[in-house]
């Protein structure tokens, strides 16, 4: 049995996360064997995935860490006094 | 299979370690919930940055988000990763804010239903050699991250979660209350869109390679 590319395309999701069934994913193996315009694009959504997944993507803003960190210690010691306080 | 039953492992190892961590928490140890949180500050961050888009609203949601998370903390559960909690209250903080704000509607992609569909993506022979390096260019990772925030909320979500977080398809399913075969349907959907927007932007990026797209 052989597949086209529509097919193989709606299981590309499915074949980077190594998702697919046995049998579906030889048959999408042995497409991509020959078609260089599914592995391409195979490819290129593994690249996608790999530069999107990078820390740098979505670094977080200079100081952050130090500003969140700061304003949970107002919250807990200001409750923490408040328990205190009100016990 | 290995593999695997190590991630479970792990997973469980740190839910375990959660658990521990909010129950001294909860007995009075206030300090460790700085360390609670340590782990999900990106998370956190990259899904208000993906609503809201912008770095300083971002950032005052994120800490809204965990601010309500350890005033919360009595009423988690624990059924749950303490994780996908924590990114529901951040999905909550993010969404009204945007309403707050009336934004305007964010440029997206036409939404689709879940069913699996025809599949025309992008075709961008050359890129597969992009390499890591590209992303110490800011203009590169600012045009990811809007290729990200523009996509409708149902796929991004799943796409922060899945790809960005790294969480399994069941996290996501249960952070987003959503089926596991809705999730699978939606992750490949926004695979799919972002392949298709980011291909002529990082055309318009790189000039010198051949670029051949497909719709």
């Amino acid at each position: 049995m052989v597949i086209e590319c529509k097919h193989v395309w709606t299981h590309i999701s499915g074949y980077l996360d190594g998702a697919l069934d046995p049998g579906v994913l030889a048959l999408v193996q042995q497409h991509l064997e020959h078609c260089e315009i599914c592995s391409a694009i195979l490819d290129s959504t593994r690249n996608i995935l790999i530069l999107t997944a990078d820390d740098r993507v979505f670094e977080l803003p200079l100081g952050f860490s130090q500003r969140l960190h700061a304003r949970l210690d107002e919250e807990i010691l200001g409750m923490t006094t408040a328990g205190s306080s009100g016990s | 299979m290995e593999e695997l039953e190590r991630m479970t492992m792990k997973a469980s190892a740190i839910v375990r370690d959660e658990r521990e961590m909010i129950a001294s928490i909860l007995a009075g140890q206030t300090q460790l919930f700085h360390e609670l949180v340590r782990p999900y500050e990106r998370s956190v961050f990259a899904m208000a940055m993906s609503f809201l888009r912008n770095q300083a609203d971002a950032e005052d949601a994120a800490q809204e988000a965990f601010l309500k998370a350890y005033r919360n903390l009595a009423v988690f559960r624990g059924e749950a990763k303490f994780g996908t909690w924590l990114i529901s209250i951040t999905l909550n903080e993010a969404r009204s804010r945007i309403r707050a704000r009336n934004a305007a509607p964010m440029i997206s992609i036409d939404e689709e239903p879940d069913e699996p569909g025809q599949f025309s993506p992008a075709m961008l022979r050359d890129w597969r050699e992009i390499p890591s390096e590209a992303l110490e260019r800011q203009e590169v990772r600012h045009f990811l991250q809007e290729a990200i925030a523009a996509l409708p909320e149902k796929y991004r979500t799943v796409f922060l979660l899945r790809d960005v977080d790294d969480l399994s398809t069941n996290e996501v399913a249960e952070t987003l209350n959503i089926s596991v075969a809705s999730t699978k349907v939606r992750l490949h959907r926004a695979r799919r869109m972002l392949q298709k927007s980011i291909a002529p932007g990082l055309k318009q990026l790189n000039p010198k390679r051949r670029w051949f797209q497909w719709s």
